[in-house]
């Protein structure tokens, strides 16, 4: 089965704080990784090849320094890595970059199954599977938590819902988001950290993947970002203190109050 | 190139500085300058300059639709699971409600399904003008393809300018396929949304960077203008039995009512406590809890109250709590009215997933545990004194 999975370089987020002085976002030292959702992705990828054959190629837009995170996969496991990295990608947001990302697959042509992970950590709008999706016209199941079944023609999987989950097979081609609960990724291992290191990196700009330029990037994109701004902080707390019965006394009016 | 400085308006003062996500602009010799390997175009210093030193061209040439005031209407989805229409319905009625006086327009509900008589009348009294009903057995329960072909064919034939949808596991899956289709643009996980009066826009506000910093999003040239909403984030429009509304019914048949993907089974997985998605009131205990037997106490409370127990991922990781009950950024995200955090410091991780409960109360014995600087409440305390003693006055307390 050749199977993509999409990957996207984000911010370690365990290091963005917020500078108490000037509220702004620090980020010195902040080191890029893998969209941790897309460690589950990458994982399920591999696991599926080694049950029943064939090809993962991990796919990442992003500026030249994502391919970092292409040879981490690659020392995770996958097998091939295309990097579409273009200036003309540059602002695309998630209507735009799904159209991209749908386009480089459809250049890859022969896959049964696309893996995303469920959102990533910075955009964090879980738009872009589905998106991917519906550009080429295949069917999704978002929230993936376990594949039950591979089979020929179809796949069984559980798809995560606000009260339990949904038992849905679908034929391929399909594209799947995954949670954490799919799996535990493993850690690289030495020959795969050693092939990550020789691999080729496949690069492709918008002329590799034939796509229609005023589809793309900011050009291409519906939404545009007006503002940015920190959220107001809360207001002041206020800290109850005085004995046990005092601090209980107090919390019974506040939990009455609110409730 | 799409973005430039104009130097001779820049004035140094580093706003856009501090404002861009992606620390790609840089002062030289007191100017802004961009590094066009890092820019992505976000569009966040531009509007922050008060300067207007920096543009940002966009060209509109590739958006399709001309003419955006044949756009009218704000519409919902009626998201029902089992034929009942989901609270989050109602939380999105609401919000069209104040959106549409803004707009001076109306609200409807778009509602798919099978045999929905009762829940048609409800979101008429929960503040729909209009529902849009599409009654099929092929619709009974969601699946992704008939929904968004028929509700392409809706927005195509009546043309809303803008449409809510909840942030749940369907909305989701649906709302991103039809943004698609009908090339629209979509905002997630919106916490505010409000009206530019002048340009009749919606104003569609987010956070992003794990919560770091809020986003106004604007979708200037196409309709119509989607978003969704997490569950809790705006309260539900009461009902008034008075409300008078139009049904319009459409008969769809055909191809468009084909899945590709099958439903086999839908599988509720009971749990012995509420669900934190839900719960009004969360108590949430972290590794200051020390032992898994210590959630017991939290339980109590949360019996107490009629709430539920969360955990930080140190507990779950601990093994003190299941995974479905940890908050935060690897987590769910709760919006509940009152969360009480037991021995939980408050790292980044954490509060991206419950600081916008509406009251924070927080136990910890450490006076400087950063936990305290989103609370509304603290208490510098050893938990293992204050919840028992608690627990037992609200029991009292609730007796009377
Ligand atoms: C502050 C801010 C707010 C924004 N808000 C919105 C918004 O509301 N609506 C909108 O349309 N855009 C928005 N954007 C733009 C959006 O972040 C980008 O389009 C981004 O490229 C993709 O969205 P995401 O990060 O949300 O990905 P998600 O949709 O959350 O990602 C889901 C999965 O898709 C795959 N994937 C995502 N991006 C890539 C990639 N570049 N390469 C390979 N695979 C990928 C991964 O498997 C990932 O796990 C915003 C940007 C900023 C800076
Ligand atoms: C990628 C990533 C994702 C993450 N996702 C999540 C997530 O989804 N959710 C999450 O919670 N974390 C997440 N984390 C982990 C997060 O960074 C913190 O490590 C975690 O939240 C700490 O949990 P804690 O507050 O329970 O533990 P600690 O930080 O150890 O805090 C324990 C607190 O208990 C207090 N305490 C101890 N004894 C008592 C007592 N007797 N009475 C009162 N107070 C007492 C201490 O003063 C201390 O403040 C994530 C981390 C990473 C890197």
């Amino acid at each position: 089965m050749n199977i993509i999975v999409c990957i996207k370089q984000v911010p370690e987020t365990t290091e963005v704080r917020i500078n108490p002085e000037t509220n702004t976002l620090m980020r010195e030292g902040v080191k890029s990784i893998i969209n941790p959702f897309d460690m589950y992705a990458i994982e399920e990828g591999v696991l599926i090849r080694e049950k029943v054959g064939g090809k993962v190629t991990v796919v990442t837009m992003g500026p030249p320094q994502a391919e970092a995170a292409l040879r981490e996969a690659i020392s995770l496991g996958a097998d091939e890595a295309i990097l579409l990295s273009d200036r003309a990608f540059a602002g695309s947001d998630t209507w735009a970059t799904s159209y991209t990302l749908a386009a480089a697959i459809r250049k890859i042509k022969d896959y049964q199954l696309i893996i995303c992970g469920k959102q990533a950590s910075d955009g964090d709008t879980a738009q872009v599977g589905p998106g991917i999706a519906t550009h080429l016209d295949i069917p999704q199941v978002i929230y993936v938590k376990k594949v039950e079944e591979i089979k020929d023609t179809t796949i069984r999987v559980w798809r995560m819902t606000e009260d339990g989950y949904e038992v849905i097979e679908a034929p391929f081609p399909v594209l799947f988001t995954v949670v954490k609960e799919i799996n535990t990724p493993r850690l690289p291992s030495l020959k795969g950290i050693m092939r990550s290191k020789q691999a080729k990196i496949t690069v492709w700009t918008h002329k590799d993947i034939e796509a229609d330029f005023a589809q793309l990037g900011l050009n291409g994109s519906p939404t545009q970002v007006a503002k940015v701004f920190t959220p107001a902080p809360r207001g002041k707390g206020q800290m109850l203190s005085g004995t046990t019965d005092d601090i209980v006394a107090g919390l019974v009016n506040i939990l009455k109050e609110q409730q | 190139m799409p973005i430039q400085v104009i130097f001779e308006k820049c004035t140094g003062c580093t706003v856009c500085v501090k404002v861009c996500p992606f620390d790609a602009i840089r002062m030289m010799d007191k100017k802004a300058v961009i590094n066009l390997d890092k820019c992505t175009l976000c569009g966040a210093c531009a509007p922050a300059c008060k300067f207007k030193a920096i543009l940002l061209e966009k060209s509109e040439a590739g958006s399709p639709k001309s003419d955006l005031r044949h756009y009218k209407g704000v519409w919902i989805f009626a998201e029902q699971r089992k034929g009942k229409v989901q609270p989050i319905a109602f939380e999105l009625l609401g919000k069209a409600r104040e959106l549409a006086r803004d707009l001076e327009t109306d609200v409807s509900a778009v509602l798919l399904g099978d045999r929905l008589e009762e829940e048609i009348q409800e979101l008429i009294w929960r503040g729909a003008d209009k529902v849009y009903v599409v009654e099929k057995r092929e619709l009974a329960n969601y699946l992704d393809e008939p929904y968004t072909n028929v509700i392409v064919e809706l927005i195509k034939k009546y043309k809303p300018e803008a449409f809510l949808c909840g942030a749940t596991t369907i909305g989701r899956s649906l709302i991103s396929r039809i943004a698609i289709k009908i090339k629209a643009g979509l905002t997630a996980d919106c916490t505010d949304l409000a009206v530019d009066k002048e340009k009749k826009m919606l104003l569609q506000t987010r956070p992003a960077f794990g919560g770091n910093i809020m986003a106004t999003i604007i979708c200037p040239a196409y309709r119509p203008q989607m978003a969704t909403v997490r569950h809790k984030v705006f309260p539900e429009s009461p009902s008034d039995m008075k409300r008078k509304g139009k049904v319009i019914r459409e008969n769809l048949d055909g191809p468009i009512l084909e899945s590709r993907t099958s439903l086999l089974d839908i599988i509720d997985e009971i749990e012995s406590t509420v669900n934190i998605g839900d719960a009004d009131i969360i108590v949430a205990g972290g590794r200051g809890m020390k032992t898994p037997e210590n959630f017991k106490m939290l339980e109590d409370l949360a019996k107490a109250l009629g709430g539920a127990v969360g955990a930080s991922r140190a507990a779950v990781d601990s093994g003190w709590m299941p995974y479905s009950h940890q908050v935060g950024q690897t987590g769910k995200t709760v919006c509940p009215k009152i969360y009480i955090a037991c021995g939980i410091s408050g790292q980044i991780q954490h509060l991206v997933g419950m600081q916008s409960a509406k009251t924070i109360i927080a136990i910890n014995s450490d006076p400087y545990a950063p936990i305290f600087k989103i609370a509304n409440y603290g208490i510098v305390a050893d938990i293992f004194e204050i919840i028992p003693i608690l627990t037992r006055r609200l029991k009292e307390v609730c007796k009377k």
